[in-house]
């Protein structure tokens, strides 16, 4: 370990050592007098080389470090960052662009952790076919050619057999996006991705029917300006969504007002001037009565209602009844505590967010909710204003030419038809296709499942598990053995985004940017890109015009050229900023503007729902509170994770690696749990967890809630980190409430008692 | 010049950033931290007060693991930083127990480690890696010596504390709260 | 309710969830230095007073026990260390803050010192065993000569052997169990008191053994003292304070230290040895062995239960 080098080095400390007791003091009391001398900008930079700086850190400082271009993808805020690699092409770190508007040169743990995505040991090596031996089913290791050639024969069968709309398409993230060229070349439109029905959907419905546009990510919220941010069960800075977080930041340093309706005593909660303690599942009578507040005081934005907004005297008949009282009843929120936050929000006004949320899937009326919350907006005037949401914008990147697709028989749409407002596929609706069923008109027979666990992902995992059952093909792509892969007939390695192209990424923002991502490294073990599985797949098939290049290095290129630039320069500067087209990014004083809902107006009143037999103005609806001896089952995200993919990140499970169940001290007294004992949770159905999770006795959560990091408690023993380590949430969300107007799935109606016995003693797992 | 780090408790969300960037930065081997997150809950629901802050060796000019280490391997440098020199650490100890941070750890390869301020990247002018990377923004550095610096300015107008100053380290990470 | 917890990034071995960095060759090795440090100083004392004669196994016989504790014991330290290969770096420097530096070189001169002792006694311990070569024999007459100034040299040096065992937990201020100024006394009486019972469980003769036992009964009273002196300062101490001294009378180590150090460590044999200085007819092996045991087991509660307590988290 120690070179010749050392030795001297050791040598010559050892005969300063004799003075050096009385030295280090020396230049520390000489510092600290002439200290005053030095001038801000010399903060930095004074030292000499310093003959005493530790050997093991100057070898790894002493390293020449090269650096690319990529954009993060373990979450998909998609920061852009730049990867260093040393000259042994081992990834040392992950740091943002500096040019970056989704990180300004800053990334989340997660991002900073990627790392660890391409270093896991764990990872998907090679390609994987279902077999049996001796009568066991198996994985056997296959070669590339071997998996595609297989996979292309399904293709071909299930086409010729079915229809290609019967092979499905789950995704998430940017394999996502290679794959799904791949499926509407081959004639399928039936995708769908957790992030619609399990997550974002209603809100983008909520804020579609009022606004006439989508919130969309990043969401257009212009934090860093605001005077108040009302955040309602959002947890922003454990929601470790980067440039809005950072936002947040600025918003305190700026002294703006949060306000944080939560059961749960958040993080964010924790930063706010008012956090609303509210009973869970009654959101919509606290807006309601907010509005109340807003209208009956005349606090709203009068100029604004007057000119962009349409149905304002129905709603004000409508919430004429909702007083703070009558929310108190129901939310256990003051009546004074309502009514000085409103005050708040339009002394704030317009330069106040009421904030759309993200995970909005709660309990199954989350559209009119989602509406809710944009009509308070409405009333504040909040959409269009500095402080208030931004007019969001992004370049669109040219489509590297194709054929056109074949035009399905049926897709997404057709499955989620009873769902008059849904835009996207609905994963619960593809799971309902699969299970055979003698009314099911578009019967679904293969699916392809990429970058996304569905069964740590979907709700009612037995559903999911007779579907895959059902299924006569399961391919899975992946960068690790996630559970969904166990289910697989074939696995394929997907090699993760440090080690790969992917399309360049285009976002909405205040202003339009790109940013792209180029592989830092050679793929790792036999790993390869979504964009190549896709062009071999599709080559097999007979759709190789669809793929029409050898790298999808020259799409990039081709595109980057038409944008004005090349990958040269993308390579050198990782993002590139262009002007704004559509206008400014606020209305100006008395501008006229044209919404893009049917009326042209923020609708207070919907038309559209009314004439789909739905509530025009959001009503109030009781949901079920949890029963005696019974916890409501509340979930959110650790800001050091991203769902339950980065559980096993060699990095990141370092500074999280199991979740705790958090439970109010009344709770851990009544049922006598002490700090750290395993418990188990058993939820209304009977559902037990698989694993225990560590009680963490907290005042942070209500008494009639339990909370836990969603993402853990993965069973497959092949995560070595992650494996057995806290429970899974979703496994105990057995029970949904189906959104009617978009298909979303409410996942927090679910009650859990808590076992103190091991329910599993005389069961192997 | 004597350098300080300020942490502002207000805008700190806990998400530990400053954590991975470290383990990034000074190879930090998995299973060992040189900072940490931790977190404070104070009152009963529904009045509770949470203070999350970014703990790390704090620099101490009265620094009781200088005082007692046998052979001088941790030393203060310019700066008032605190360093260890790996080949002079025969991995007694004994800094680790006098330090009240729990700052220190015992490197795998036998000598101790911790927090260095990133020693390396003020060299070349750059801030701590931690510091570099929060993405709130959350964490200041500089030299408290110099009266137009940030770290001068925001202990001068603002409420701050430091952690167990009743140990008598006089420690140089400063937590605004 | 206050709850401060590691919410991410901790979980150090050996550090987190209570330190665990000094393992029981620590706690070994205190034991065995105060040890020695009773006996070197017993041995040197009784030399000045010119009593040699008259105390032989205070002087020759049980002298030959702090060479191989003083051994074990630096045995003990190293294998305790992480980066032991590098154990030469202590004798590089003069810490004088650091209380680990001093017992370093303390007993780089105490530890040959204490085989010189024993091998000026060479003769008389193994006169069977005639020394080979001629200038052996010479440097064992030279030691002879002079162990009157070997006696006024370990005098000191053992005071400040059996002080540090103590000053070594003492120094560290952030271990509220350990940050007193008593641990140093306690220690050094506790070590002397050990050694008075070594003596007396190996002394031949009845004149002898009531010397120490008296000598012992003496120390015993005083650690007694000195541990009721050290849990009234923490009493009045800080929360943490507080917090250190709830682990020995209302915690984890309360039957540790009541029960084996306190009573059947000290109280047991200090009333058998006032019996036995009555006249009463009691094995004396009893009591001696009591207190080393005592005096084994204090260490290791010590060591054990400092690092359990803390100023944060």
């Amino acid at each position: 370990m120690i070179s010749k080098d050392n030795y001297k080095y050791i040598y010559i400390r050892k005969l300063m050592k004799y003075m050096v007791t009385s030295r280090r003091k020396f230049i520390k009391i000489s510092a600290l007098g002439l200290g005053g001398l030095a001038t801000t900008s010399a903060a930095f930079g004074l030292f000499k080389t310093n003959p005493l700086l530790d050997a093991a850190i100057k070898e790894n400082v002493s390293k020449k470090l090269y650096r690319s271009a990529t954009y993060c993808e373990v979450c998909f805020w998609k920061c852009a960052a730049w990867a260093y690699t040393d000259e042994n092409n081992n990834i040392k770190k992950i740091i943002g662009n500096d040019d970056d508007p989704h990180c300004n040169g800053r990334l989340c743990p997660r991002g900073t952790g990627g790392v660890g995505m391409y270093s896991d040991e764990d990872r998907l090596k090679t390609p994987l076919i279902r077999t049996t031996v001796n009568g066991e089913q198996t994985y056997r290791e296959a070669s590339w050619d071997e998996a595609l050639d297989l996979i292309a024969s399904k293709f071909k069968d299930i086409k010729e057999e079915y229809g290609p709309e019967s092979f499905a398409l789950l995704k998430h993230g940017s394999p996502g996006s290679h794959l799904e060229h791949l499926f509407k070349a081959y004639g399928s439109d039936t995708i769908a991705e957790p992030a619609y029905a399990q997550c974002r959907g209603p809100r983008e419905t909520g804020f579609g029917l009022t606004f006439g546009s989508w919130v969309g990510s990043p969401e257009p919220t212009d934090i860093r300006d605001t005077k108040c941010l009302v955040l309602i069960g959002s947890h922003l800075g454990e929601n470790m969504h980067n440039s809005q977080v950072q936002e947040m930041s600025d918003a305190i340093d700026n002294g703006a007002t949060i306000i944080t309706v939560d059961p749960r005593f958040s993080t964010a909660a924790s930063k706010s001037k008012h956090w609303l303690p509210i009973k869970p599942a009654t959101d919509i009578a606290l807006l309601l009565s907010w509005m109340h507040v807003l209208i009956e005081e005349d606090l709203y934005n009068k100029k604004y209602v007057e000119k962009y907004t349409k149905g304002f005297n129905e709603l004000k008949a409508h919430v004429k009844t909702f007083t703070p009282e009558w929310a108190y009843g129901i939310t256990t929120i003051k009546p004074e505590e309502i009514r000085k936050t409103a005050r708040i929000m339009a002394a704030a006004a317009p330069s106040v967010i009421v904030h759309p949320g993200r995970h909005v899937t709660w309990y199954g009326d989350d559209s009119q909710r989602s509406r809710a919350i944009a009509m308070l907006n409405g009333l504040l005037g909040s959409w269009g204003n500095r402080g208030g949401f931004y007019f969001k914008e992004k370049i669109s990147i040219p489509k590297y030419p194709h054929p056109d697709y074949p035009k399905p028989k049926w897709g997404w749409h057709d499955l989620g038809e009873q769902y008059p407002f849904a835009e996207m596929g609905i994963t619960s609706e593809i799971i309902k296709a699969t299970i055979p069923n003698e009314d099911n008109k578009h019967p679904i027979k293969a699916w392809m499942v990429a970058g996304t666990n569905l069964i740590n992902t979907l709700p009612q995992r037995e559903k999911t598990i007779e579907a895959i059952n059902a299924v006569d093909f399961l391919v899975v792509i992946d960068t690790m053995p996630m559970e969904i892969t166990g289910y697989a007939d074939v696995v394929l390695p997907e090699c993760t985004y440090l080690e790969r192209y992917d399309g360049i990424r285009s976002a909405t923002n205040r202003t339009p940017s790109i940013a792209v991502r180029v592989p830092a490294v050679k793929p790792k073990y036999d790993s390869k890109p979504a964009w190549w599985i896709s062009q071999q797949i599709g080559k097999r098939i007979g759709l190789g015009d669809y793929f029409n290049y050898n790298d999808f290095e020259e799409v990039i290129e081709w595109q980057l050229n038409k944008l004005g630039t090349s990958l040269d320069e993308m390579k050198k500067i990782g993002v590139k900023h262009f002007d704004r087209k559509s206008g400014p990014l606020f209305l100006k004083e008395g501008q006229d503007y044209e919404f893009y809902t049917p009326s042209g107006k923020i609708e207070f009143y919907s038309q559209q729902l009314a004439n789909k037999g739905f509530a025009p103005i959001p009503v109030y609806t009781a949901h079920p509170q949890p029963p005696q001896g019974f916890y409501r089952l509340n979930y959110g995200r650790s800001p050091m994770h991203t769902f339950s993919r980065t559980i096993n990140n060699p990095n990141l499970s370092d500074l999280k690696s199991e979740n705790m169940l958090w439970v109010n001290p009344k709770v851990a007294r009544i049922l006598g749990l002490k700090k750290h004992q395993e418990v188990w949770l058993k939820n209304q159905d009977d559902i037990v967890s698989t694993f225990s999770i560590k009680v963490r006795i907290t005042e942070r959560i209500r008494w009639d809630s339990v909370y836990l990091y969603h993402g853990f408690g993965h069973n497959n023993k092949k995560l070595s980190r992650a494996f057995g380590k806290g429970i899974s949430d979703t496994e105990l969300i057995s029970k949904t409430v189906v959104d009617p107007l978009m298909g979303g799935t409410g996942l927090r109606g679910n009650f859990v008692s808590i076992l103190t016995e091991n329910p599993h003693k005389n069961s192997e797992l | 010049m004597r350098y300080a780090m300020v942490i502002d408790t207000l805008k700190c969300v806990g998400c530990s950033d400053c954590v991975v960037a470290c383990q990034t930065e000074n190879n930090v081997p998995h299973g060992y931290c040189r900072d940490w997150i931790t977190e404070a809950v104070s009152g009963s629901y529904p009045s509770v007060e949470l203070e999350l802050r970014s703990d790390r060796c704090n620099h101490c000019d009265n620094a009781p693991c200088v005082r007692c280490c046998p052979t001088g391997a941790s030393h203060i440098v310019e700066g008032g930083i605190v360093l260890v020199t790996g080949d002079e650490c025969i991995g007694c100890g004994a800094c680790i127990e006098s330090c009240p941070y729990d700052a220190r750890y015992q490197h795998p390869d036998g000598y101790v480690d911790k927090c260095t301020f990133c020693h390396h990247r003020l060299e070349k002018g750059q801030l701590p890696a931690c510091v570099s990377v929060c993405p709130t923004k959350c964490m200041y550095f500089g030299d408290l010596d110099n009266p137009n610096s940030e770290v001068f300015q925001l202990l001068k107008n603002r409420k701050h504390k430091t952690l167990a100053p009743e140990a008598g380290t006089k420690p140089h990470v400063f937590y605004l709260i | 309710m206050q709850e401060e917890l590691f919410t991410s990034g901790r979980n150090i071995p050996n550090i987190d969830p209570s330190l665990e960095i000094w393992h029981w060759p620590i706690s070994v090795y205190l034991f065995l230095g105060g040890l020695a440090a009773g006996l070197l100083l017993f041995a040197a004392v009784v030399t000045i007073l010119g009593k040699d004669k008259d105390y032989p196994t205070t002087v020759k016989y049980a002298s030959m026990l702090p060479p191989v504790a003083l051994s074990l014991g630096l045995m003990a330290l190293v294998y305790d260390l992480t980066h032991p290969l590098y154990t030469w770096q202590l004798y590089t420097t003069i810490r004088l803050e650091s209380p680990m530096s001093w017992g370093a070189w303390v007993l780089l001169v105490t530890t040959p010192l204490s085989f010189l002792w024993v091998f000026s006694y060479y003769s008389e311990l193994f006169p069977k065993w005639n020394l080979k070569f001629d200038f052996l024999k010479k440097f064992e007459q030279f030691l002879k000569k002079n162990r009157k100034n070997m006696a006024y040299a370990l005098v000191p040096l053992s005071i400040i052997l059996g002080v540090y065992t103590g000053i070594l937990l003492s120094a560290f201020n952030a271990r509220p169990l350990w940050n007193n100024a008593i641990l140093g006394p306690l220690f050094l009486t506790s070590g002397l008191s050990t050694g008075a019972a070594t003596i007396i469980l190996l002394a031949k003769s009845a004149k002898e053994r009531h010397l120490f036992s008296k000598i012992d009964l003496a120390l015993i009273i005083i650690e007694l003292g000195l541990i009721v002196h050290m849990i009234m300062g923490m009493y009045a101490g800080s929360e943490v304070q507080l917090d250190a001294m709830n682990l020995l009378i209302g915690g984890e180590f309360t039957l540790m230290f009541f029960g084996f150090v306190v009573i059947l460590g000290l109280i047991v044999p200090g009333i058998l040895e006032a019996l036995e200085i009555k006249g009463y007819k009691i094995p004396v092996a009893v009591p001696a062995i009591l207190i080393l045991i005592g005096g084994l087991i204090f260490r290791f509660v010590m060591v054990e239960a400092g690092q359990i307590t803390r100023y944060l988290y």
